[in-house]
């Protein structure tokens, strides 16, 4: 193997893995949601312990990525992707805190009944999950047509993040005795829009990725 | 897609209005023989700026330097079109004085190659042939041209020492100050740390920084990482011709050419 080819063999294991840690980061988002749902104690637990393996890979990428830059002195394009794929795993780490954060206050809400504004939450997760899953298609395929899209989706969840804290606090007004569970879900859809603000943060990085330059997508 | 997405402004920008080109080449073929080797090259080099010229062994890099002090010339069946102006003149001109262009265009090799002479006497050797013979003057030239190459401190007790006795780094920085003696406009460089180990190669990287403020330094160079740390310029050459040429920033994060990209990250060459 030439020099250069085991440059991009390295350079390549470190996307798969970046591609591996944003499924396990998504994947511990719906995890979360769906603890909450079914008001599943243990599952939440489950996502607390398994954030270890997310935060692992995510310090593994950027050793990998450091060596790399150390040792080969990359430019243009190469330097970008390393760069990029760093940024991008610190992304995905958070959401996965994220994750975590709700699996935390899933354990706290316990067995009451949940709110009706539940149904809202869950909207916003469901789009929140799309744009990550199409963020990773569009870093898989470098399509910025791709990523673009999903800073629109993005006006969605802001716009329903609004709707759900409004409802919340009048929902507070008329029923202070849920004053808890309602701080919870106030919380629960701040990590939903936080995460969906992440997969833009991503498609940004791949405009810069591709294009070398940088771009505000959330104007 | 740029008319709908707000790109990010950026202060990269240089603008260079205010400096003035100490070489315009317009249209410059070179051929050895049959050989074409430096085909329509148009460039403009700034004053008081560190250009680098980067490329494959055999592109035309190395050539072209020579062809700026024309050196170039003293290999036998050279021929030139378009041209080249220093400070505004053909340097092919017929009335144009060789020796004239020399003495404003220094030039260092890859190789030390000091004169099997004292130091003192290396660095003396352009000024005397230029007319000057008073000691006292001469003392100041050296002086001065060794603190300008940064080799004063090292060498100031050992001037009448052959300059064969020192290092090679050292052998190296006494031909830049040989160079600086004849104060010139322009300092040629020709992969000048290619013989040298990391310390002088890092040593004489800080003093092209330095003698920039001076000089307009033009550096062929095979070390991607030399050109991105010392140039304000890059220019890539490919068979015989200028490929990109732009702000050293652009080169080696976003160059445009995808062979300057190929090149820069090692896929050939």
């Amino acid at each position: 193997m030439s020099l250069r080819e085991k440059f991009e063999f390295e350079l390549n294991s470190a996307q798969e893995e970046l591609i591996t840690l944003s499924t396990m980061a998504v994947s511990a988002l719906n995890k979360s949601m769906e603890a909450l749902i079914r008001q599943d104690v243990d599952a939440a637990l489950e996502v607390i312990e398994d954030d270890q393996d997310i935060n692992q890979l995510e310090e593994f990428i950027n050793d990998r990525v450091i060596l790399l830059i150390a040792k080969q002195s990359p430019v243009a394009t190469d330097l970008r992707r390393l760069i990029v794929t760093i940024k991008v795993a610190s992304d995905m780490e958070r959401v996965g805190d994220y994750a975590v954060n709700i699996a935390k206050e899933t354990i706290r809400i316990g067995n009451q009944e949940l709110l009706p504004q539940i149904e809202q939450i869950q909207q916003m997760q469901k789009l929140a999950v799309a744009m990550l899953h199409q963020v990773i298609d569009a870093f898989v395929e470098e399509d910025i047509v791709k990523a673009k899209e999903i800073a629109e989706l993005d006006d969605q969840v802001d716009d329903l993040y609004g709707d759900v804290i409004r409802k919340l606090i009048q929902a507070g007004g008329e029923n202070p005795d849920k004053l808890g569970q309602i701080t919870q879900l106030a919380f629960i859809s701040r990590y939903m829009e936080r995460s969906a603000d992440h997969a833009t943060n991503i498609a940004e990085q791949l405009f810069y990725l591709v294009r070398g330059r940088h771009y505000d997508l959330n104007k | 897609m740029t008319t709908i997405i707000t790109e990010k402004t950026t202060t990269e920008e240089v603008n260079d209005s205010a400096k003035k080109a100490v070489y315009e080449t317009n249209q410059l073929n070179l051929w050895y023989g049959s050989n074409h080797a430096l085909k329509n090259i148009d460039l403009e080099i700034m004053e008081n700026e560190v250009t680098a010229i980067i490329g494959p062994s055999g592109c035309g890099k190395s050539t072209y330097l020579k062809t700026l002090n024309r050196m170039v010339e003293l290999v036998p069946s050279v021929k030139t079109s378009g041209e080249i102006l220093y400070r505004g003149r053909n340097i092919f001109d017929h009335d144009y004085g060789v020796e004239e262009l020399r003495t404003r265009v220094g030039m260092v090799f890859q190789k030390p190659n000091p004169f099997p002479k004292s130091i003192y006497d290396n660095i003396a050797y352009g000024p005397r042939i230029h007319g000057i013979k008073n000691k006292k003057i001469l003392d100041e030239i050296v002086e001065k041209s060794l603190r300008g190459a940064a080799i004063w401190e090292e060498v100031k007790d050992r001037l009448n020492e052959n300059a064969y006795s020192i290092s090679g780094g050292q052998q190296q920085r006494i031909c830049i100050a040989r160079a600086l003696a004849i104060e010139p406009d322009v300092i040629l460089m020709d992969e000048p740390t290619s013989a040298l180990d990391p310390i002088s190669t890092l040593k004489v990287e800080e003093l092209v920084q330095e003698l920039k403020k001076d000089y307009s330094i033009i550096i062929v160079t095979h070390n991607m990482q030399q050109a991105a740390r010392i140039s304000d310029k890059t220019a890539f050459f490919l068979n015989g011709e200028v490929i990109e040429y732009d702000q050293t920033d652009t080169i080696f994060s976003n160059p445009s050419d995808k062979r300057t990209e190929d090149y820069i990250s090692g896929r050939f060459g």
